[in-house]
């Protein structure tokens, strides 16, 4: 008897797997953050180099909403297409005040630099009053 | 002279992001203060750095050139490699293939 165990297609399926994650807005659980990034990139064939990106832009975008200040948690929500990851980074609350403008929040610095460079679209809201929230995706095979 | 030797050299290991930058910043820091201007950074045991870990090696760099001194870096791994690039840095920074490479270069 032969058996063939395929992937799951999830293509076919408009709803994308949801995996979601909640981390204390510190230095310390950033790498949580990143290794479970890696870990649900690696679910989808990405290449060792776009892994590693991925890890990297997670970290950068946690960085980015521990720095620019709020309240609470960093929530990360990764959306697990089949031809690509969607990941959303958020923080709510008010930023700090030397973010005070979105302009000057939104420049973001080294870090929304190296997201913007390593993943495919980019979406970064540093809104003063009610908090920051980037969204990241890489396409599979781009 | 202050007796500080022509080259110091520091080894870095493991994961240099926001959580363990600021240890690698109080170690140049320190180095710097005592007189250390001509510094080589080994990163090849280094699997991981984020934009604060470059930030501290900026600094670095910073403080030393206003002493005419200068940073070069050990990096052999293609992705630590490929940050440097995307953010120019491979072209402030002298980076290198072997300590001895660096430290013959400075």
């Amino acid at each position: 008897m032969r058996q063939s165990v395929s992937r799951p297609e999830r293509g076919d399926d408009p709803r994308p797997a949801i995996v979601e994650l909640r981390i204390p807005a510190v230095p310390e659980f950033v790498g949580v953050a990143r290794l479970a990034a890696a870990g649900i990139a690696t679910r989808l064939d990405f290449s060792i180099e776009d892994i590693e990106d991925l890890k990297l832009a997670v970290a950068e975008a946690c960085n980015c909403c521990i720095q620019n200040g709020g309240t609470g948690d960093v929530h990360i929500t990764c959306e697990v297409h089949r031809d690509r990851i969607v990941i959303v980074v958020e923080r709510s609350g008010a930023l700090e005040p030397v973010r005070a403008t979105s302009e000057d929040a939104e420049l973001g610095g080294l870090g929304v630099f190296l997201i913007r460079a390593l993943m495919d679209d980019v979406t970064y809201v540093a809104d003063p009053p009610s908090g920051t929230k980037l969204t990241l995706v890489k396409h599979l095979g781009k | 002279m202050n007796g500080a030797p022509a080259v110091s050299v520091i080894d870095l290991n493991g994961e240099i992001d926001v959580y363990t930058s600021p240890k690698v910043k109080e170690t140049l820091s320190e180095l710097i203060d005592k007189g250390h201007y001509s510094i080589v950074i080994n990163l090849e045991n280094v699997r991981y750095i984020d934009s604060t870990g470059l930030g501290v090696l900026i600094g670095g760099l910073k403080r030393v050139r206003e002493h005419s001194g200068t940073v070069h870096l050990v990096c052999t791994n293609p992705q630590i490699k490929k940050i440097f690039d995307i953010t120019g840095l491979a072209k402030i920074f002298g980076i290198y293939d072997s300590e001895k490479a660096a430290c013959d270069n400075l």
